[in-house]
Formats: C-alpha cells, sequence, structure tokens
C-alpha cells in the first residue's frame, strides 16, 4: 500500500480510516469515506458536512472518473481533504490539483522534485476549474 | 486568423517545457512506456511502424504562409520531406525520432502552432468549415466558435483522461463541408430571435460502430455553449464505457442510454455547471472574432476570366468555388496527383502553397477533411497565374469530388494499426479512371479507402467506400456504396464478399459502369444508388 | 523460427534482435525459440528497446521472413516509397514483402 502521502492542506491530517460508501451512507458517524471510481460522487452532497475525509479511487490512472467525482464535490461546497489513491503519478497531479484534489496517496512513490516543478510549470490555464486559478479570458477583460 | 496574445504563448511554451522533461525523463527510465504513451499521445506522438509519427495541429484547418514554411522546415529538417495531411484537418509526419520530438514543438511554436491533444483520449483539434469565411452561405464565420472551444478545451483539468477520444466539428451553413453529423459532438451555429446559438448534434462517429449524431438540444445560446459543452463532457467521463475500448465512444453511451436520457442527463448536469462562471463573456467572443474580420478585400474588381486555355478552363471548373465577395473565388488545390499518395505534399510543394497564400490569399489557407488545401480570398484575376504556379508543382489536378480525389488513410504501410495497405489501392482506382474526361462524365463520386475498421478514411462516409481488412493474414477489401458526410448524412452499405486489390478496384468499376447506366438527369452517382438501391450494383459486380 | 522484433525508443527505428543486441536489418534476426518474451523483458528494462514482440518468421536463404506482411512492410519500408526504404535501389524489394 502507499507509504508516501503528499498533502497540500494546512489542518491536521485526519486519521480516521475511510469506510466504503455503502457503509458510510448506513451509518451515522463516520467522518471519512473513500468512493470507487464508479459510484457517485453525488451520493456525498448531503451529507458533506459530516466528512472530513474523502478519498476517491484511481485504480487505474487512464480511468479519469476520479476527476469529475472531486469537481463536484468541490462545487457542492466541500472543504475538507481530497484524496486521491491509488495510480496516482506525477504527471497527472497538476490535473488533480486543478480539480479540487488537496492530498495524494500513489501506489508507487512519487519524485518530489519532479512534482514540484510539474506544479509550478504552467503560470496560466485556459478554463476554470475547482481551483482558484483565473482562466485567461478572465485575465484579458477583468 | 486568431493571433496568439503573451497568455497563449505562456501556455505553449509551459507545454513545450513539459513534454521536454517528459521525454527526458523516459529515455532516463524514469517512467515506463506505459506511463509514457497517454502523455506522448497528449502531444500528438505516436510509435507508428516505422518510426514516430507526429501529427501537428491546425486548429479548424486554418493557418498562414509563415506557418506553411515552418511546416516545410519540419519536413525538411526532422522528416524526409514531405507532409501528410490528414482527415481532421491536422498535418502529420512519419520519420520522427522522439529525441527530436522536444525541439519540433519548440520550433512550431515559434509560428502559434502545436501539436497538442491531436492524439490521446482527450478532446481532439475542434474542425470546421474550409470554406469559411468565405462561403456565401455561412450565418457567421464559424473559427471564433471552434477558437474559444479550443482554448476550454486545451489541458482540461477534467477531461484529460476521457474512457476514448473526443472529436468536435462546428459550421455554420446548412451545407455541412465538415461531416459535422459524424462527431462525437457536432454544433450547428443556428440563429434564433436574433441571438446566435448552436444547435447540438451528440454521438456520431464512424470506427467500427459508425453512427450519425442525432440531434440532442436544438438551440443553446452563446452566452451557455462552453459550460454546455462542460456538461456534455462530464456525462460523457463519468458514465462512458471503460470495460472495452471499441464500445467506449460517446456514441455507444448515447446509443446505450439513448438521445432523450442522455440529453436529460446533460440538461441537469448543464443546470448546475451554468452557474459555475464557466462561459467567457461576449467581450472574449470579439476579442477573437476580431481576428477573423474580413481581409481587406478590393471593390470594383472584375469577375471575368480568360478562359482561353483549355486545361486551365477544366480546372477552374473543376477545383475554383463561388466566393461570397464578388471578384473574388476559392481555390481547392489538389493533393490527389493521379497515382500519387493522397494528402502527401513535399517540402517544396508546402513551400510553393504558402508563397500562393501570402501573395494571392491575404495570407491564409486552409486544410479539408478530404486532404485537400484550400486558398480562399483568391482574385479571379490572379487564377490563371496561380494555376500555372501550381501545374508546375504537380498540384493542379483538376479533380476536385471527382473519383480520384480519394480520402485515403497510411493504411498499411505506415499505421501500426492497420490492417491492409490503402495507397495502392487509391493508386490503382485513380489510374483506372486517369481520363479526366470519364472522371467528369462520372461526376462528383466520393470515394474513401481505410486500412482498418478504426475508419480514419471515413470510408463508412463514402459514396464508394472500402475498407481493408486481414483476411487469414491476406489484405483483402470490402466494398461500400451509399456513404455521405455532407448535410444529406448516411452510412455506406457493404456490398458482399470482399476483394483481393486487384478484385475492388474492378468491383468499383463495375459500380460506375451500373451508375452510367441506370442514372436519370441531375443524379450523381449517390442519387442513383439510392433511387435504385443495392440489388442493381450487387448483382454487376458479383453476377 | 521465432524473432524478436521492436523500436529503437530514442529513434523510433524498427529493430532486430540479432542475438547480442539490436540491428535495423532483418536479415541479422536470429532464432530466439522460446526465449523471446524473457530477452524482450530484460532488453526493454534496460531501455535498449521500445515495445518489443515475438514474431513468426521462415527461414530463407536472404535471411528470416516475417510470417505477416505487417512486419515485413515494418523490415523494408513502405511499399509506396521504394526511395524511403531500407533498400531503395533493390527492384526486388517490394515483391519480398508482397
Amino acid at each position: 500500500m502507499a507509504d508516501q502521502t503528499l498533502r497540500f492542506r494546512n489542518d491536521e491530517a485526519h486519521d480516521e480510516p475511510a469506510v466504503t460508501l455503502d457503509s458510510f451512507l448506513g451509518q451515522s458517524n463516520a467522518t471519512a469515506v473513500r468512493i470507487e471510481s464508479g459510484e457517485d460522487a453525488r451520493a456525498l452532497l448531503p451529507h458533506l458536512d459530516r466528512l472530513s475525509l474523502v478519498e476517491v479511487s484511481f485504480p487505474k490512472f487512464r480511468d479519469g472518473r476520479g476527476y469529475s467525482s472531486a469537481r463536484i464535490l468541490r462545487e457542492a461546497g466541500y472543504t475538507g481533504e481530497l484524496r486521491a489513491q491509488g495510480d496516482v503519478l506525477v504527471d497527472q497531479i497538476p490535473l488533480m490539483r486543478r480539480c479540487g484534489f488537496d492530498s495524494f496517496a500513489p501506489e508507487a512513490p512519487v519524485d518530489e522534485a519532479t512534482l514540484t516543478a510539474s506544479l509550478a510549470r504552467y503560470e496560466f490555464v485556459y478554463q476554470g476549474a475547482a481551483d482558484s486559478a483565473v482562466p485567461v479570458w478572465k485575465r484579458r477583460h477583468g | 486568423m486568431y493571433k496568439y496574445d503573451e497568455y497563449d504563448h505562456s501556455i505553449v511554451a509551459s507545454r513545450v517545457e513539459e513534454f521536454r522533461d517528459q521525454v527526458n525523463r523516459r529515455l532516463a527510465g524514469q517512467i515506463t512506456e506505459d506511463q509514457f504513451k497517454p502523455l506522448r499521445l497528449m502531444n500528438g506522438l505516436y510509435l507508428q511502424l516505422h518510426a514516430y509519427m507526429l501529427r501537428v495541429a491546425v486548429p479548424y484547418g486554418t493557418l498562414d504562409s509563415r506557418q506553411m514554411r515552418m511546416l516545410a522546415h519540419i519536413a525538411r529538417k526532422y522528416d524526409r520531406d514531405y507532409g501528410h495531411f490528414t482527415t481532421r484537418q491536422n498535418i502529420q509526419y512519419n520519420w520522427i525520432k522522439l529525441e527530436d520530438a522536444p525541439d519540433i514543438l519548440a520550433e512550431l511554436a515559434t509560428v502559434e502552432m502545436h501539436a497538442i491533444q491531436t492524439s490521446g483520449n482527450c478532446i481532439r483539434n475542434i474542425s470546421s468549415d474550409q470554406y469559411a469565411g468565405a462561403a456565401a452561405d455561412e450565418l457567421t464565420d464559424p473559427r471564433p466558435w471552434a477558437e474559444l472551444l479550443r482554448q476550454w478545451s486545451t489541458f482540461h483539468p477534467e477531461f484529460s483522461y476521457l474512457p476514448r477520444k473526443f472529436k468536435i466539428a462546428v459550421i455554420a451553413a446548412d451545407e455541412d463541408r465538415a461531416a459535422m453529423r459524424l462527431h462525437d459532438i457536432g454544433l450547428q451555429i443556428v440563429e434564433r430571435d436574433g441571438r446566435h446559438g448552436v444547435a447540438v448534434y451528440v454521438g456520431g462517429g464512424m470506427g467500427r460502430t459508425p453512427m450519425i449524431a442525432p440531434l440532442i438540444k436544438d438551440f443553446v445560446p452563446f452566452e451557455e455553449f462552453v459550460s454546455y459543452m462542460e456538461a456534455c463532457l462530464r456525462v460523457y467521463n463519468r458514465y462512458g464505457r471503460r470495460d472495452n475500448m471499441y464500445k467506449a465512444r460517446i456514441k455507444i453511451l448515447v446509443h446505450e442510454i439513448g438521445a432523450e436520457k442522455y440529453a436529460a442527463e446533460v440538461e441537469a448536469e448543464h443546470a448546475h455547471v451554468k452557474k459555475l462562471d464557466l462561459d467567457p463573456p461576449r467581450a472574449e467572443f470579439d476579442r477573437i472574432a476580431a481576428h477573423f474580420a474580413d481581409p481587406a478585400f478590393e471593390t470594383g474588381l472584375s469577375d471575368e476570366i480568360d478562359r482561353s486555355d483549355p486545361d486551365f478552363a477544366v480546372w477552374l471548373d473543376q477545383n475554383v468555388a463561388a466566393h461570397k465577395t464578388p471578384g473574388y473565388a476559392i481555390v481547392n488545390i489538389s493533393l490527389k496527383p493521379t497515382g500519387g499518395i493522397p494528402g502527401d505534399a513535399s517540402s517544396a510543394q508546402i513551400d510553393l502553397m504558402a508563397d500562393l497564400a501570402e501573395k494571392h490569399s491575404f495570407d491564409e489557407l486552409r486544410v479539408t477533411h478530404a486532404q485537400n488545401i484550400v486558398l480562399p480570398h483568391v482574385r479571379k484575376a490572379d487564377l490563371y497565374a496561380v494555376w500555372q504556379q501550381l501545374r508546375d508543382a504537380g498540384l493542379a489536378e483538376a479533380n476536385l469530388d471527382l473519383i480520384t480525389d480519394i480520402i485515403a488513410c497510411p493504411g498499411l504501410d505506415y499505421c501500426s494499426l492497420a490492417n491492409a495497405r490503402s495507397i495502392p489501392v487509391a493508386q490503382k482506382i485513380a489510374n483506372r479512371f486517369a481520363d479526366l474526361g470519364r472522371q467528369r462524365e462520372l461526376g462528383e463520386l466520393k470515394v474513401k479507402i481505410s486500412g482498418c475498421i478504426n475508419a480514419c478514411g471515413h470510408h463508412h462516409a463514402g459514396h464508394i467506400g472500402i475498407l481493408g481488412v486481414d483476411r487469414k493474414g491476406t489484405e483483402n477489401y470490402q466494398l461500400s456504396l451509399g456513404g455521405s458526410g455532407a448535410e444529406d448524412v448516411s452510412l455506406g452499405q457493404i456490398t458482399g464478399p470482399g476483394f483481393s486489390e486487384d478484385g475492388i478496384v474492378d468491383a468499383v468499376e463495375k459500380a460506375t459502369d451500373v451508375y452510367l447506366a441506370q442514372r436519370e438527369a441531375g443524379e450523381r452517382f449517390v442519387d442513383t444508388y439510392r433511387r435504385i438501391g443495392m440489388a442493381p450494383f450487387k448483382e454487376a459486380i458479383y453476377g | 523460427m521465432k524473432i524478436l522484433t521492436g523500436n529503437d525508443l530514442a529513434s523510433g527505428d524498427v529493430t532486430w534482435w540479432t542475438g547480442e543486441g539490436w540491428s535495423r536489418h532483418v536479415e541479422e534476426a536470429v532464432d530466439v525459440a522460446d526465449q523471446g518474451e524473457a530477452i524482450a523483458h530484460a532488453e526493454e528494462g534496460a531501455r535498449r528497446v521500445n515495445a518489443p514482440y515475438v514474431i513468426d518468421a521462415t527461414d530463407t536463404p536472404e535471411g528470416p521472413r516475417p510470417a505477416h506482411i505487417k512486419d515485413r512492410i515494418r523490415a523494408l519500408g513502405p511499399t509506396v516509397r521504394p526511395d524511403l526504404t531500407l533498400k531503395p535501389a533493390d527492384p526486388n524489394a517490394g515483391s519480398w514483402v508482397i
């Protein structure tokens, strides 16, 4: 399992284990949940105020459903930790950050120097997403 | 045409640097081929039969002479002195080294070009009408809309790992010159109550299961169309199949859940995402559209053309289309010389076309999805001089939309996905029908050849379509009739058992014989086929 | 016979396993018997080849001839551009492929 956790939050790491979506929906006191790539993130929307951690599975890096799950949660106002877990590679982490992920549990080690360079590489973005980056069309017109 | 501002330059420059870093890490073994493959595909770099192949983007098929000269330079410096224009209005190079790719991208960036998202499971080049800005029948120039979508889709963080590739086309006329209904999303710009918006078609495509895109929404106003696209893509990203790569396109999703259900899902998602401030304002559209304003057309020009040179007259009648402005014409440059390789151009030819564009077409060219080139704004008075130069460069074949104006994918001569060679079939057909009088007698006849089921040659949309297959280790060719990628969109029907390479040429000839024997006044080949059906053709071909 | 082929990682050139290294010339390919996968794995790991795979070939006086036309095209070059193949001056090259 993952040894390395990359975290981009200032608060304390949440130490409760993440339960499955089914368990979470059936259980009244869990504060951390894990959703699989094919599960519907919107099932969590009525419960966001209970959650401190949502872990989204990336079973294979080509499976891009987790990017939508993350944005959906952020769009609904979720401000807790949003973690990408699984086949998470350094070249996808910048996109995941834009979709709202703020922590990462990759199965294979990520080179942190490469990651730092990747995250700093693009000064501008073309479109709005779940991060605070201002899309260029907005910069052009104020 | 669009010119980059500092933001566009910065983004492309960052991408060049990013890819250089990724290539270096691959060469050093820090990432595996499996991890690197999607990254290089998103930069248009395939590993093909002979070498790496690089597909350079030509956004909505528009480029200027400076860019064209760079394409010629790339061909000379890094490749084998030629390039291939594709059915998605791009250009590809077949002999690229991975270690050169970062430098190539850096050179392309100096002229505002790139290879971003020309492959991979992401949103590809936005294609459009090659006559945009020149044709009289368009409601408005579709290219500013295409440029807005290009920017919106570039490095879109949510849609970079879709179930499969995603192709969008935008047109603005009832005549569909971009095969819009055979795209994952096809948009037609329309007017309602004095406002411009788009009619949205979703779920077209070719390949293993060809489908014509159904209408999903008849009008989305400009103010919401980008967020509407966001909703369409999100529904696909979440629900598109990922279990089988041959069932992963959006056309399968739309077909399986039904167009109404898909439309409802998109409507629900759109109700949500349109509040997220994703739609650029009118001011951004106006900024982009200003780049596409009409060039400074002269007035008072003559519409008279001296036709006394008979070869020129033939080319004039076949390859030159009407322009919206008096005194001007649209020139189609055929990249289908008889017996040549469809869509290929040497670096010298590319340079020549750049020169002609600069001198005679307000410095603009277009690439068509039929693998030809257009000079959109040529003074009628200059047509003869242009033709002479094209003729001297082997670019004046007067065969636009005739039987030798064949669309052919590179096929097994180049492509690792292919099952059969397509180019030799195109050459044999063209040689069989080389006589121009015979071609003109047959009239509009669109032949499209694919070397495998991926259908990059668009064979389903051919009046005559040919599909190369592997039949027990031997190349074999299936014939289909009656397809069309224009506004009379239809999918071709297979005639029956397949043929050898020589057999398919004979079969095509027999099909044309049936047409000539049965046609009524004014009918094209495809019209006669639609009227009389498959039976007479089948009988002639197999009887 | 079984021979091993792939592409050079940096250049993309088609290559063939000679027993000791990788050559652009299929004539130099050797029979790998049942060792193909193991050799491929080791060579790919060392980045001396990219995307290797084992194919059937017939042993002929001119050297191994790949069983499938696709690999013969890889071995020689595009049939429609003899000038770009490994044997531009050989009039029999095309018939070897087809």
